[in-house]
């Protein structure tokens, strides 16, 4: 009974094998996904790479002038865009309440606070000590000013989305014209990349559902809209891309530390593991097993 | 080896005088001699690994619990304060975060070694059992542990999870009620997982005590599944250290190296994005899945049509593996010798990652693309649903038919008198299955 049957559950095993790879190649996403984002060429991509403080900075500029209209980042304070490897990062002042660029950024804010003699409501300068202003005062708020949805907090939004980075910078520079046979629901707009199922609203070919789907957020930028002093271009493209690269820092501010330690600890469980492996080796010397 | 005679000699005053009173030393010192099967391969190693993992998420966990704040309005800031302002709070929660699925690749992988060597059958019926009440614990609380940081996926698995209670008849719904502390998840949830999520390591550490003592009591199991006769201790045994303490530690480090490859350079690939968005009671994410860990066993959940019946079979797959000693029939333990079973085993094995694959799919996607198929009862056959259905019937099959009956029918090879010494009939032919030499096989 062994042999043979042996023989045909291996291939049997096989062909399950095969199978199951078919099965992991398949697409997971079949109709009515979104399109796959686009490359950013992002600095911090990879094992070694890291943030790029122009860009962050470019970043920062882009999501106050124009994302803090709408968009909280809750978990961001203003002494965060000192600390090291972020934007504002100067050797000179290791504590960044005390540099002098994160202060005067965060005195051009006004922030709500309540008077400690009388116990009103105030609005005052922020220090780096503060979070972010929010632009709501509350969620209820931010809803009743977007048709009903609040906008999402940004401050982890890199990692709330699947290929995060990328994602941000396709879809902020990813807008056009809705497809013809596209019905645009009140206070929607198309976006390729916006997660969705359009089928409902789609009046062409079955076949052929566009890709996306619906986005409550307009499109925000526009070319020339912030004033960039360092010579990068003035684009949507240019503008997405640096804001992409500041949520993508301040989802994961640790990131640097994190990959430089990386460094080390596989380094050394590499030269421990050989170190092991030798004395293994040496004291099985000669001992069958 | 419970009879293993000691051979620590106190030396010095302090020893001698705590040898009478609490031999601690003593203890120790016969752990580091303990006669180990000299043929344990590297599939053996698993039993370290794991003991390590179990230290690495109880010391990070109580670091994380001294800075994590269990209520609705604050987990998800704190977790990610924990992230950005606490000294290296980064590197402890992600080394928790993605320690869980280490923990949980080890542990799989150390059950299917189990499984493949017989380490289940007489006298090792209780070091089995007790390992799958440390599985069991440990499936608990990773699902406690992932509401935690109350995102999206916290939330709604959690919700998804209760619900199951609810579905049994007249009691799940009280029960229910009882276990979330309300009609619906909410803060009371919440704090009540946080406790029984620093509670249930501790019992998973008591059950590792005693799953050790009964590993102890009843000897290690070994590549060739024989029981080492006691006249051959010498000649099949070695001492834990040196040979078994570098054998592990080596396996250990290369262990690292993969946790630290994804705690450093991956660390939230083994998540769900959704479970940085902060839970939102009134937004159901498109796609609920639980972590990869969990995903075989909600396969089978969703395989079943009827609730309830899903809820069974779920349970079912986990408590199947409770009386497995008494299903398997066959009165040779390694599967190096049984052949059929062998081929039954590797299709387990697909099927189970099958299930896995299965988990993480919408039930009605198609799994050819573009190809039509046939409907059957409540779901085309080329779907998940049905091929996720098929995986489920083999997993069970596996269990309930094919190990009693493969273990009375099959005939298995030769199996060697020692482990020391090679099959002097006909099993030379086949190198592979040498008992001497476990290592070729890789």
């Amino acid at each position: 009974m062994t042999m043979k049957i042996t023989v045909s559950m291996t291939r049997l095993i096989a062909s399950a094998a095969v199978a199951v790879g078919l099965l992991a190649a398949a697409p997971a996403l079949a109709a009515g996904g979104a399109a796959h984002p686009r490359s950013g060429g992002f600095s911090f991509e990879g094992p070694f790479g890291g943030y790029d403080q122009g860009q962050l900075q470019r970043g920062y500029k882009v999501y106050q002038e124009v994302c803090a209209a709408c968009h909280s980042m809750n978990l961001m304070h203003y002494r965060n865009l000192g600390d090291r490897h972020g934007p504002f990062w100067n050797p000179k002042y290791p504590n960044p309440n005390d540099n002098p660029v994160v202060k005067a950024l965060a005195a051009e804010v006004q922030v709500p606070d309540i008077d400690s003699e009388t116990g009103e409501p105030i609005q005052r300068d922020a220090t780096p000590a503060d979070k972010f202003r929010s632009p709501y005062p509350n969620a209820t708020a931010a809803a009743a000013g977007n048709g009903g949805a609040a906008p999402p907090d940004l401050s982890v939004m890199a990692k709330a989305r699947h290929d995060g980075a990328n994602y941000i910078y396709s879809l902020l520079s990813g807008y056009r014209a809705a497809p013809a046979g596209l019905q645009i629901r009140d206070g929607q707009h198309y976006n390729p990349y916006m997660a969705g199922d359009l089928t409902p609203f789609w009046t062409g070919d079955k076949h052929h559902v566009p890709e996306g789907g619906f986005i409550a957020m307009p499109p925000p930028l526009r070319n020339g809209q912030v004033t960039y002093d360092d010579g990068s271009p003035q684009t949507v493209d240019q503008y997405a891309k640096d804001v992409a690269a500041f949520i993508a820092w301040t989802s994961e501010p640790k990131m640097v530390e994190r990959k430089q330690a990386g460094f080390g600890v596989i380094l050394f469980l590499l030269i421990f593991a050989g170190v092991t492996y030798a004395s293994y080796r040496r004291v099985w010397k000669g001992v069958a097993h | 080896m419970s009879e293993h005679e000691s051979t620590y000699v106190p030396k010095t005053g302090v020893e001698k005088w705590l040898d009478t009173r609490l031999p601690i030393i003593r203890f120790g010192a016969d752990y580091m001699s303990l006669p180990t099967p000299r043929n344990l391969n590297y599939w053996w190693t698993f039993g370290g690994i794991l003991a390590l993992c179990l230290m690495t998420q109880i010391v990070t966990g109580i670091v994380l619990a001294m800075h994590y704040t269990p209520h609705v309005d604050m987990a998800f800031a704190s977790v990610e304060r924990i992230m950005r302002d606490v000294n290296g709070g980064w590197l402890i929660r992600y080394v928790h975060a993605n320690g869980a699925s280490m923990f949980f690749i080890a542990v799989y992988l150390h059950m299917l070694r189990g499984l493949y060597y017989g380490s289940y059958k007489a006298p090792r019926e209780m070091i089995w059992i007790i390992g799958c009440v440390i599985f069991f614990l440990m499936i608990a609380t990773a699902f406690l542990g992932y509401v935690l940081p109350w995102g999206q996926m916290s939330f709604w698995g959690a919700e998804v999870i209760t619900n199951l209670i609810g579905a049994i008849p007249v009691i799940g719904e009280p029960i229910l009620i009882w276990l979330r502390g309300g009609p619906a998840i909410d803060n009371a949830t919440l704090n009540r997982f946080f406790s029984l999520h620093y509670l249930l390591p501790f019992a998973i550490l008591g059950c590792v005590v005693l799953h050790l003592w009964a590993l102890h009591s009843a000897g290690q199991n070994n590549p060739v599944g024989i029981l080492i006769p006691k006249d051959r201790t010498k000649k099949d045994m070695l001492p834990f250290h040196p040979y078994f303490t570098l054998k592990d530690g080596f396996a250990i480090i290369l262990f690292l190296l993969l946790f630290a490859i994804f705690v450093f350079y991956q660390p939230n690939a083994l998540g769900h994005a959704d479970n940085y968005i902060p839970a939102n009671p009134l937004q159901t994410p498109a796609h609920i899945v639980p972590e990869w860990y969990m995903l075989p066993f909600y396969a089978i959940l969703r395989a079943i049509p009827d609730k309830f019946g899903g809820v069974v079979a779920m349970f079912s797959a986990i408590g199947v593996l409770f009386v497995l000693p008494w299903l398997d029939t066959s009165k040779v333990r390694s599967m190096r010798y049984r052949p059929t079973m062998r081929s039954f085993f590797f299709i387990f094995l697909v099927v189970g990652v099958g299930l896995g694959w299965c988990g993480g799919q919408l039930p009605d996607a198609p799994v050819i693309p573009g190809f039509g198929g046939v409907v059957l009862l409540d779901g085309n056959l080329n779907s998940y649903l049905w091929l996720t259905r098929l995986f489920t019937a083999y997993y069970f099959l596996f269990f309930l038919v094919i190990m009693p009956f493969v273990g009375l029918k099959e005939t298995p090879l030769p199996i060697p008198a020692t482990i020391s010494e090679p099959v002097l009939t006909g099993a030379d032919a086949m190198p592979a299955l040498a008992p001497a030499s476990p290592e070729k096989k890789g």
